[in-house]
């Protein structure tokens, strides 16, 4: 059955009127506000922390240290890097002996009240000699670190490729390089950081609200850090205001909110501020490219080899590695490479740790390759479409697996026909129109220019349990591990279950991540939720449906195949008016005239899907910019996307996706940083002063979804949708505002800030030397 | 301690509020009315924004003193039948808007976004694209790209659609195997 793709959301309602379930709705008598005391110093040696003046003040009900807190584990990494030993390089949930990077927590009061709370912070003194802060990875690399027992700046490696680069590249007719820096961005969800823990006098139990992303996991380190069992901590299913990655991994506040709740035995809130979420929530991004490739006289790529340096921030934080392992395993993007080898370095600074954000890894990769592929069509004599295109795998070449891993799985690239998908995008965005319509504006002296950007883009990724049910009155609920951080998880999923079940979605209850419903669950990350949640619903509802039809069989004396379950009811196809409603079903398949041996009892199954690989789709990213050569200032005029989505879900929440992944990704392409002064103190305090994209500064977005190749790795087709909106838009940008500015070297960094593109203009103008 | 007296949605209320106390927390944290939620505390994003005497205002940038008298609506009683609204009773045409064109994801800029359109459009029944854009440039929005919020205000003043939900009839059509809203 075909779920009507225009149907709202079954968030909208409530988000609309005003009726959220943000965690900071959560009403409670005994609520008491947690206000963290942070390190006003990038680097140094934490002298003494004294709360004394902070604890006399009405209405404090603590001020603590890491002297109170348990002698516990540092906040872990969630996934290993064979390889790397990330232990020496964790943070402590309070600072003892140093501090690290400005924003890191070194005390926290709890109050009555959240200005007293406040108040009472900026009375606790922190004594600090300090050290000279590290702020360049690649001058770091090789140093070692006081701070952290001596151990080298240089966390690891990762390492990849395949074939011979270095012979590839003594016979290359055209060798094309370039060096390019991405900026530190974040992802600035609306809703800052926090959380509500309540505890629960009967059962001794904490209740916690808001986390997002992974709640099992971040239960389960929770636990070990308060020495307690899993199930002491029941977490909640709430609404997010945006994750995008940051939102909702484990940070410091959290362990201290939950530690807090447990020790004073009452409701703690915690609620960052946007300045401390600048300062204390994951950064992104910052990378340093030195990438070359090696061509044929006919514009073939022969080998593609990148180094770069990502500037990891003061602490691994629980990504690990995944950043540098996306950067380094994709790099070569969709593109026919016989010999690859990209390395990205894992360095320590003294600034915020750096972690997943939409399109970890890609937002730079394709931003490096790309810009490198418009060099070498420069170079060459080619169209930028043209120098792609003869190095894009046909059908006939694909599925390929690539001779490498990827999170220690094979890399296929299933996403069919790259060169057609390509060549389908040129055609659908009508792509000479938009080269000729910047050329003409060039003509009339004005700097306008296109660019594109071909990208390989990868979803799912782990394991996800779902559990649907049919209760007695006929209702369908499915428990799911995923969360809602605000991307419509509770229709996907209800769209998966409907499909199958023959009943509306409105009709589905979706629980989300809610850790008494399920004894495990992975979480939402990676674009995965869709296809590895969306899979499990489908599997168990498959198994409840033809369990209804067995059910239904036996009373109608009719062959189970020959039972359609629709709109709510079975019936035998051959007696289509004898309905029995799901409800009775329930009811009789848990009763015992109807029950065979070895069934369970009732309309129940659970299924648990796990993603042999993932899935890697293609696109291509469209961009035209208009320049203004006197201020330097870049104007995007329109955009377009292609993406191969396999299947669709919900066309609306799909292009949503793309669209507002796009406007993030305009964003980091041309206004946003975090850059730190010489003393490591962040220059970016406000919202203010991090510029995002306003609705003035961004064109309408033209999305095309192709569902020309439905992934084979899952039985809905589906390859998720979440960052390909983002991934390649600072490649297109860049390579639009060169084309605009008619240059002939690359350009150097990202964001393309007015003062960036000034000194590109400078450059191109200034005589030979 | 300050004493005020103003309406909130409909009611009157009247309090001992501390002089610093802003107005958006006020409302949150004594009168309940958690639909308005915040975001910046610098008066930048938009999102605590509610009605006071009729006009939009960020409630993070005012003192619940400065709203002493004055008459205040939230996203909790924008709609006609006020308190009502939040079950399933009657939506504003800007919420009706909203919820028609998938203008929203997460939900959190929702409210501000919603009041801020309110008031535009008091002020400009028909506005064009460009001032809806140039009226939005005070609410931030992280998730949609702004795309289908525009629609939603297109919506929302022409009492229709201009394109359909999804934003896509303004879109060239595409060949096969592409979905493309009004194309497929």
């Amino acid at each position: 059955m075909t779920v009507d793709q225009e149907f709202s959301r079954l968030e909208d309602h409530r988000l609309a009127v005003g009726r959220g379930r943000f965690h900071e709705s959560v009403r409670r008598a005994d609520l008491a506000h947690l206000r963290v005391v942070r390190s006003a110093v990038a680097h140094g040696r934490l002298d003494g922390v004294d709360v004394a003046e902070a604890a006399a003040v009405p209405g404090v009900l603590g001020v603590f240290t890491a002297a109170d807190l348990p002698d516990g584990p540092p906040i872990p990494a969630r996934q290993p890097s064979p390889g790397i030993d990330f232990t020496p390089y964790l943070q402590p949930p309070l600072a003892r002996e140093w501090v690290r990077h400005v924003g890191e927590p070194v005390a926290f009061v709890v109050a009555e009240d959240a200005y007293v709370a406040e108040d009472a912070a900026r009375l606790v003194d922190v004594a600090i000699s300090e050290l000279p802060p590290v702020l360049d990875a690649r001058r770091a690399d090789g140093t070692t670190v006081e701070s952290l027992a001596g151990v080298p700046a240089r966390v690891g490696t990762i390492d990849t490729g395949y074939g011979d680069v270095a012979g590839a590249f003594d016979q290359a007719a055209t060798v094309v390089e370039l060096e390019l820096d991405t900026g530190r961005h974040s992802a600035m969800p609306l809703e800052n950081r926090g959380l509500t823990v309540g505890f629960d006098h009967d059962t001794e139990r904490l209740v916690v609200w808001g986390a997002a992303k992974v709640p099992f996991w971040n239960r389960n380190v929770i636990a070990r850090y308060l020495g307690v069992p899993d199930d002491r901590l029941h977490m909640r299913e709430s609404d997010v205001g945006g994750s995008f990655g940051i939102r909702g991994e484990l940070y410091a506040e959290d362990l201290l909110t939950v530690w807090a709740a447990s020790r004073l035995r009452r409701t703690i809130r915690w609620v960052e501020d946007r300045e401390e979420h600048l300062l204390a929530a994951n950064h992104a991004r910052q990378q340093h490219h030195r990438v070359r490739a090696a061509f044929t006289p006919e514009g073939r790529m022969t080998a593609l080899d990148d180094e770069a340096w990502l500037d990891t921030g003061a602490y691994i934080r629980t990504h690990g590695a995944v950043v540098a392992a996306l950067t380094a395993g994709m790099f070569a993007g969709p593109y026919r490479v016989p010999a690859f080898r990209s390395q990205v370095h894992l360095v320590v600074t003294n600034k915020m740790g750096v972690g997943t954000y939409r399109a970890p890894g890609r937002f730079q990769n394709n931003a490096a390759r790309e810009h490198l592929m418009d060099l070498a069509a420069s170079r060459l004599g080619l169209s930028p479409e043209e120098v792609r295109l003869r190095n894009l795998p046909t059908g006939e070449e694909t599925p390929d697996a690539r001779p490498m891993r990827i999170f220690g799985a094979p890399m296929l690239l299933d996403g069919g026909d790259h060169h057609g998908h390509v060549t389908k995008a040129l055609a659908t965005v009508g792509w000479d129109t938009w080269t000729a319509r910047a050329g003409r504006a060039r003509s009339e002296g004005r700097a306008v220019g296109v660019g594109m950007a071909a990208i390989l883009e990868k979803a799912g990724l782990g394991h996800e349990n779902a559990v649907v049910s049919v209760d007695t009155s006929g209702g369908v609920r499915v428990a799911v591990g995923s969360t809602s951080v605000g991307q419509g998880a509770e229709t996907v999923l209800a769209i998966a279950a409907a499909e199958v079940l023959g009943v509306p979605p409105q009709a589905v209850r979706v629980v989300l991540s809610d850790t008494d419903t399920l004894h495990d669950g992975g979480g939402t990350f990676a674009s995965r939720t869709t296809v590895v949640a969306g899979t499990a619903v489908h599997q168990a509802a498959e198994q409840v449906r033809d369990r209804a039809a067995r059910t239904a069989a036996r009373i109608l004396q009719a062959e189970p195949e020959d039972v359609v379950v629709r709109d709510g009811f079975a019936a035998s196809r051959h007696a289509p008016k004898r309905q029995l409603p799901l409800g009775a079903l329930a009811q009789a398949a848990a009763a015992p005239g109807f029950l065979r041996p070895g069934e369970e009892p009732g309309l129940i199954a659970r299924s648990t899907f796990s993603a042999p690989t993932m899935t890697y789709p293609p696109g291509v990213h469209f961009a035209e910019v208009e320049v203004d050569t006197d201020i330097g200032e870049v104007r995007v005029t329109r955009y377009a996307v292609t993406y191969e989505i396999g299947r669709t879900m919900h066309e609306g929440m799909a292009r949503g996706q793309v669209t507002g992944g796009v406007a993030q990704g305009i964003g980091g392409a041309l206004y946003e940083d975090l850059p730190y002064d010489a003393d490591g103190v962040p220059l970016v305090r406000s919202q203010r002063d991090y510029r995002v994209p306003l609705a003035r500064d961004l064109p309408d977005i033209e999305v095309h979804l192709f569902e020309d190749v439905p992934a084979p790795g899952n039985p809905l087709g589906v390859r998720g949708v979440g960052e390909a909106g983002i991934a390649g838009a600072g490649a297109a940008v860049m390579n639009a505002v060169r084309d605009a500015l008619q240059l002939t070297a690359p350009l150097p960094r990202l964001p393309l800030t007015q003062a960036t593109v000034l000194r590109a203009i400078r450059d191109r103008d200034a005589p030979a030397r | 301690m300050t004493r005020i007296e103003l309406t909130v949605d409909g009611a009157k209320v009247s309090d001992d509020v501390e002089p610093r106390l802003l107005l958006v927390q006020y409302l949150r944290e004594r009168l309940g009315k958690t639909g308005t939620v915040i975001g910046c505390d610098t008066a930048s994003c938009g999102a605590c924004t509610v009605h006071l005497d009729g006009r939009s205002v960020k409630s993070c940038n005012v003192l619940a003193v400065q709203a002493d008298g004055a008459e205040i609506t939230t996203i909790e009683g924008l709609a006609a039948d006020g308190e009502a609204s939040g079950a399933d009773g009657q939506l504003h045409p800007v919420q009706e808007a909203f919820h028609e064109c998938h203008a929203l994801q997460c939900g959190f800029c929702t409210p501000g976004m919603i009041m801020q359109t309110a008031d535009l459009l008091a002020e400009n029944p028909h506005p064009t694209e460009d001032e809806i854009r140039q009226g939005l440039e005070g609410n931030l929005c992280r998730c949609t790209g702004y795309h289908n919020i525009v629609r939603a205000v297109q919506y929302a003043a022409n009492g229709t659609s201009a394109t359909p939900g999804t934003g896509a009839a303004a879109q060239p059509a595409a060949g096969s195997g592409t979905i493309d809203g009004g194309a497929a």
